[in-house]
């Protein structure tokens, strides 16, 4: 089964309004829980349930980081959504924005209810201008509804939401820098701990999810958590949404079910463009390892499925790549974007991308030597586990990756001086 | 220094924010300076800065973390290309070379009249659209190819 959870409206006309969204039973989940009080433990134990993981990319499970959250505190609580993709392969947030924004807003309030907060922001990567203006107009729709504001439903409940524009900077993708650039500054990452739960925000407690894990939750809610468990693998519930790129047919979103084989998912993108053949796969973005052929077709598009085929999911962008492709080039191309994207704070990660982007080039141009390929993997693991966020590992993963399942095509570069598939 | 209308967007951008949080609006504000402006010079980041009730630095410090902020003239239209791995795979190469072939300009470079700014831009979230480009931060153009990038050029009056 394919757009079951995110984009359950999408065979509809007109999937993004308010009416499309009413008439599967939109805002009438949150509307139960706010006027029968379910209690937020209920709502965290089904969210536990269905065993949905962070969509971002970490996969953390959603359930248990809104029980991190202080139940019992005064002051202002705050829930954020992070729809900064800007990972290279990442594009499947800016969907939901399109096609079902609605389901986003009612789970942000079902999250808002559940963990205490009365303010949320929606967090929109700087270059997809269109959806951060057509999500402003969602908000003001559910507003006029009555679904955001003061004492909604007749009860208590108060929320309101606001949409956040980034400005291109992938860094605040990453959570802590994401609210330092909501506070007006530079998005570099805090240390952790102290933890978003306890000190978010403002300096207040808060809680951040990702686009796909908030749109999941009304289903969760509406279905029940087993239901959504059911629809995927145990330890990998639910759908998830497959962002397909690169040398496939028909690039593009692809909700499916957790644990569909990788070569069903490549068969809906239409297969490798050009009738050329598979040569590798990188599954989960950029910042995650590269699988050749082999390991991919063999493996189902599932957490485990993936990180035992050794690699990780990511936040499902699946980047395909056919055998006319020279692997050095792609990776300098990849090394580049953590140079420019490195925020500078920390030494290993701004100096070592640099490094990492240097020597990468200096082989694609034809002048690297064989040392440099120990230097590359000594570089590599001398960032990974040494910076504050995971921008440093992110940059050294691809190298890594790549060093070692393609490392005929780079030792072939540095005997020859050009690429042994290119020529 | 800037207009009404931006002032009054700005305010409404702060509206956002508790009202002791007035820095938060800063990457807004920049944004709707540089709508007007063009580009933000070193007045206009400090005066978004006085309007804000921030340090100068401050805001200096968000102009120049952002890509997306020009700290330096740019056309009246500004082609940002994305070249990266999706983009890349799909032969972004190709359209760099024909729009810089077009234009007589390379990456980075504004043509002589002024109209065109040239640039090679980072991941956009959109690669399913690949090859892409946006203009002048804001207007999307995807699955582009030599003549969509006639078209595209052909539109900039």
């Amino acid at each position: 089964m394919t757009n079951e959870v995110c984009f359950r409206t999408l065979h509809l006309p007109n999937p993004g309004s308010l009416e499309t969204y009413r008439s599967i039973g939109g805002y009438e989940t949150i509307k139960r829980i706010v006027t029968e009080k379910v209690p937020p433990a209920e709502i965290i134990n089904q969210v536990k349930i269905s065993s949905l993981r962070g969509r971002g990319g970490a996969g953390f499970p959603t359930g248990l980081k809104w029980s991190f959250m202080p139940r019992f505190y005064d002051g202002e609580k705050y829930i954020i959504c992070n729809t900064d993709e800007g990972e290279p392969g990442t594009f499947k947030d800016r969907d939901i924005i399109r096609y079902n924004n609605h389901q986003l807003i009612e789970g942000m309030l079902i999250a808002a209810y559940t963990v205490g907060a009365r303010v949320g922001y929606n967090y929109i990567h700087g270059e997809i201008w269109a959806e951060y203006e057509s999500f402003g107009r969602a908000l003001e729709e559910a507003r006029a509804a009555g679904y955001l504001g003061d004492n909604l439903f007749g009860t208590n409940f108060c929320f309101q939401l606001h949409a956040h524009h980034g400005f291109g900077a992938y860094v605040c993708g990453e959570e802590t820098a994401l609210m330092e650039s909501i506070e007006g500054k530079k998005g570099q990452p805090r240390y952790k701990p102290p933890f978003p739960a306890s000190y978010g925000l403002f300096g207040k407690p808060t809680n951040i999810n990702n686009t796909e894990s908030y749109a999941s939750i009304p289903y969760i809610m509406q279905y029940g958590g087993l239901k959504f468990l059911e629809l995927g693998r145990p330890n990998s519930g639910g759908t998830k949404i497959f962002s397909v790129s690169g040398h496939v047919e028909k690039p593009g979103n692809y909700e499916i079910n957790m644990g569909t084989p990788f070569p069903e998912l490549l068969q809906m993108a239409g297969g490798i463009w050009k009738g050329r053949k598979l040569k590798a796969v990188i599954p989960g973005g950029s910042s995650t390892a590269v699988l050749p052929a082999d390991a991919i077709m063999g493996a189902t598009m599932d957490y485990d499925s993936i990180s035992k085929a050794g690699s990780s999911l990511g936040a499902g962008s699946v980047i395909v790549i056919d055998d006319s492709t020279d692997m050095v080039k792609a990776l300098a191309r990849m090394s580049y974007f953590y140079y420019e994207e490195s925020c500078g704070q920390c030494t290993p990660c701004r100096e070592g991308t640099g490094w990492l982007w240097r020597v990468v080039r200096r082989i694609a141009d034809g002048k690297g030597r064989m040392e440099d390929l120990d230097l590359l993997t000594d570089v590599g693991n001398n960032i990974a586990g040494r910076t504050i966020c995971a921008l440093g590992e992110a940059a050294a993963t691809p190298v890594l990756s790549f060093v070692k399942h393609f490392r005929p095509e780079f030792e072939y570069y540095i005997q020859h001086g050009k690429s042994m598939v290119t020529g | 220094m800037l207009s009404q209308d931006s002032l009054a967007k700005i305010d409404k951008e702060l509206t956002k924010y508790p009202a002791e949080q007035r820095q938060a609006a800063t990457v807004a504000a920049l944004r709707i300076a540089q709508d007007e402006k063009g580009w933000l010079a070193k007045e206009t980041i400090e005066f978004v800065a006085e309007y804000l009730g921030i340090p100068a630095v401050a805001a200096y410090e968000v102009a120049t973390f952002y890509n997306m902020y020009d700290l330096e003239p740019v056309g009246k239209y500004k082609l940002t290309v994305c070249t990266n791995i999706s983009c890349m795979l799909r032969d972004s190469d190709s359209i760099v070379e024909h729009l810089e072939k077009r234009l007589g300009v390379r990456c980075g470079e504004t043509t002589p009249d002024g109209k065109v700014t040239l640039k090679e831009g980072e991941c956009m979230g959109c690669c399913g659209g690949a090859p892409l480009l946006h203009v002048n931060n804001k207007h999307m153009h995807e699955h582009l190819t030599p003549e969509k990038v006639d078209q595209i050029l052909e539109e900039l009056k």
